[in-house]
């Protein structure tokens, strides 16, 4: 039998499944104890339950100066920041594409502009807007904003480009005004495509939300991570790292369950 | 004067010409089939009847009106395929005809009950009341083509125009299709032209037929002539077998 043809049956796909975790775990507590057992007092590779306690620690103990759990305080300021500058993204790129793909003016007046735009790496922004917006919350979302908006609004364009011509020429016949052909015909058509782009841009909404936190910021996941990197405390930094893991997957799985209730009509079919 | 009036079209696209001095006059109620070789413009004919694009040169009018400059109510269409909104119910796609000639695209409170009963009234008509709920991918392509021509004929329009709209159908279903729509032209009266590869069914369906080909032809520049209407048979009276117009055009014989 052809290899493209071989299924897994159910039990052998779990097992798969969880393969590459347990491999990856296995791997680092033999790594971590070799390195212990030549010298207890190793950084590097703290022993699983090192970070254990350490996560454990960090959910649940107040910070003795500010009285308040830092974890926490971390999360909600950096799921803040990455959910406002999304959010804003997508709003944009909804607005502003859907003009593009529907109106031949916007076409021409727009269309270059975005191209170009999303090729400005946003990193190389940061300064500027640390000038501009100041180092409190508004430069962090603005990053953001200006790293994943270009590449959506693109996307969102073409997608309407994409919609057939037979479908727009019918709403006209049936009457329907510029308007209502973008609010009733392109716009649900579009918005699965939204919350795909919003799903594959958060992996890079993150990564601007970690750089702009690393640079300046007093709360925030990214900032923590590089705060105790000067004390080489790799349980901490392990333990942000699952946790930011952790959250972009359960931001992505909400994001996918929605696509699939809100738009039943994308899953018919054969 | 007669209904749409087609005068003097030329439509060339980037320099080539693909029709040229189309001439015709159709009369309110008529069924006019289109044939020809694929690829001599006949669905650019139909998008320009229904001003989706302009001639390049002539006009076509509809009672002697100003020629019109997008596709507008009084013209209906149903295309070979993509004619119905995916992310719309049966019942929906119906409601729509309704609804989206309003300025927000949704029907008022007061409207809904009645255009309710007279989408509910075609979807008897077109046989998918069972299916009321579902969305068009789920529904056989001969279901999806009723559907289409049901949502047309919801605006109703003056003209309908069909771009091969049985093309992809088996043909049990094709000859119930063309009962359905002699029955609704017999009610409605509109005036219809219809796209066909099969010689048959135009000359079955319409009260004229159509041919477009190439009046001229260079050997060694193909598309340096464009189609235009070569014969207008009347198929009411029987007309001409259309055994003799393959003879005459066998380039039809390879379209079908
Ligand atoms: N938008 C366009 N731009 C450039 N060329 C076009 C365009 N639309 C159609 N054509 C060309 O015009 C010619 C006629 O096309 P048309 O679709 O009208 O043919 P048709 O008679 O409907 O053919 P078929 O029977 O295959 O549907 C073709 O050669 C096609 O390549
Ligand atoms: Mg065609």
């Amino acid at each position: 039998m052809r290899l493209i043809n071989r299924v897994p049956d159910r039990p052998l796909s779990v097992f798969l499944l969880a393969l590459p975790f347990v491999a990856i775990c296995v791997a680092y507590a033999i790594g971590s104890d070799i390195r212990l057992t030549a010298n207890p007092s190793d950084k590097l590779l703290p022993a699983p339950e090192t970070i254990w306690n350490t996560a454990m620690r960090l959910i649940s103990e107040p910070d003795r100066r500010s009285e308040t759990i830092l974890f926490w305080r971390d999360t909600w300021s950096s799921l803040y920041r990455l959910l406002f500058g999304v959010a804003i993204s997508a709003t944009i790129s909804l607005i502003v594409g859907m003009a593009i793909g529907l109106l031949p003016f916007m076409r021409s007046f727009m269309s270059t502009f975005v191209a170009v735009l999303s090729m400005v790496p946003p990193l190389a922004l940061l300064p500027i807007l640390f000038i501009v917006f100041g180092l409190g919350e508004v430069s962090k979302i603005v990053l953001i904003v200006v790293g994943i908006t270009p590449f959506m609004t693109r996307d969102i364009a073409q997608r309407v480009l994409d919609i057939p011509t037979e479908q727009l020429v019918k709403a006209q016949t049936l009457g329907a005004s510029t308007w209502v052909i973008a609010s009733r015909v392109a716009l649900p058509q579009v918005l699965p495509r939204l919350i795909s782009n919003v799903r594959l841009s958060l992996g890079s909404a993150w990564l601007f939300l970690i750089a702009a936190e690393a640079v300046a910021s007093n709360v925030g996941l990214g900032y923590r991570i590089f705060l105790v990197r000067r004390y080489l405390a790799m349980d901490v930094i392990l333990t942000y790292v699952i946790w930011i893991t952790i959250l972009a997957f359960i931001l992505d799985w909400l994001l996918k369950n929605v696509s699939k209730y809100a738009f039943p009509w994308m899953e018919e079919g054969l | 004067m007669s209904f749409v009036t087609v005068r003097d079209v030329w439509q060339s696209y980037g320099g080539r010409p693909i029709l040229e001095r189309v001439n015709v006059d159709i009369e309110e109620g008529e069924f006019i089939s289109i044939v020809g070789a694929s690829g001599c413009g006949k669905s650019t004919f139909l998008r320009m009847l229904l001003a989706q694009e302009l001639p390049s040169r002539g006009a076509i009018q509809i009672e002697g009106g100003d020629p019109a400059k997008e596709p507008g109510i009084e013209r209906g269409v149903v295309f070979q395929k993509y004619s119905v909104f995916p992310h719309l119910t049966v019942r929906q796609n119906l409601l729509a005809a309704e609804g989206f000639c309003t300025p927000l695209g949704f029907l008022p409170r007061k409207a809904r009950k009645s255009a309710n009963m007279r989408s509910q009234n075609t979807l008897d008509r077109i046989g998918l009341s069972h299916v009321a709920d579902q969305y068009p991918a789920s529904l056989s392509g001969g279901m999806q083509q009723r559907l289409a021509i049901g949502q047309a004929l919801m605006a109703t329009p003056r003209v309908l125009l069909l771009d091969e709209p049985f093309g992809a159908l088996d043909p049990g279903t094709r000859l119930q299709m063309h009962d359905f729509l002699m029955e609704l032209r017999a009610e409605t009266g509109m005036t219809i032209f219809m796209v066909s590869h099969d010689l048959e069914e135009a000359f079955k369906l319409g009260d004229r037929v159509l041919v477009f080909d190439k009046p001229r032809w260079d050997p060694h520049d193909p598309g340096l002539y464009g189609a235009t209407i070569t014969y207008d048979f009347d198929a009411r009276t029987g007309g001409i077998p259309y055994q003799n117009i393959l003879n005459d055009y066998p380039g039809l014989m390879a379209a079908e």
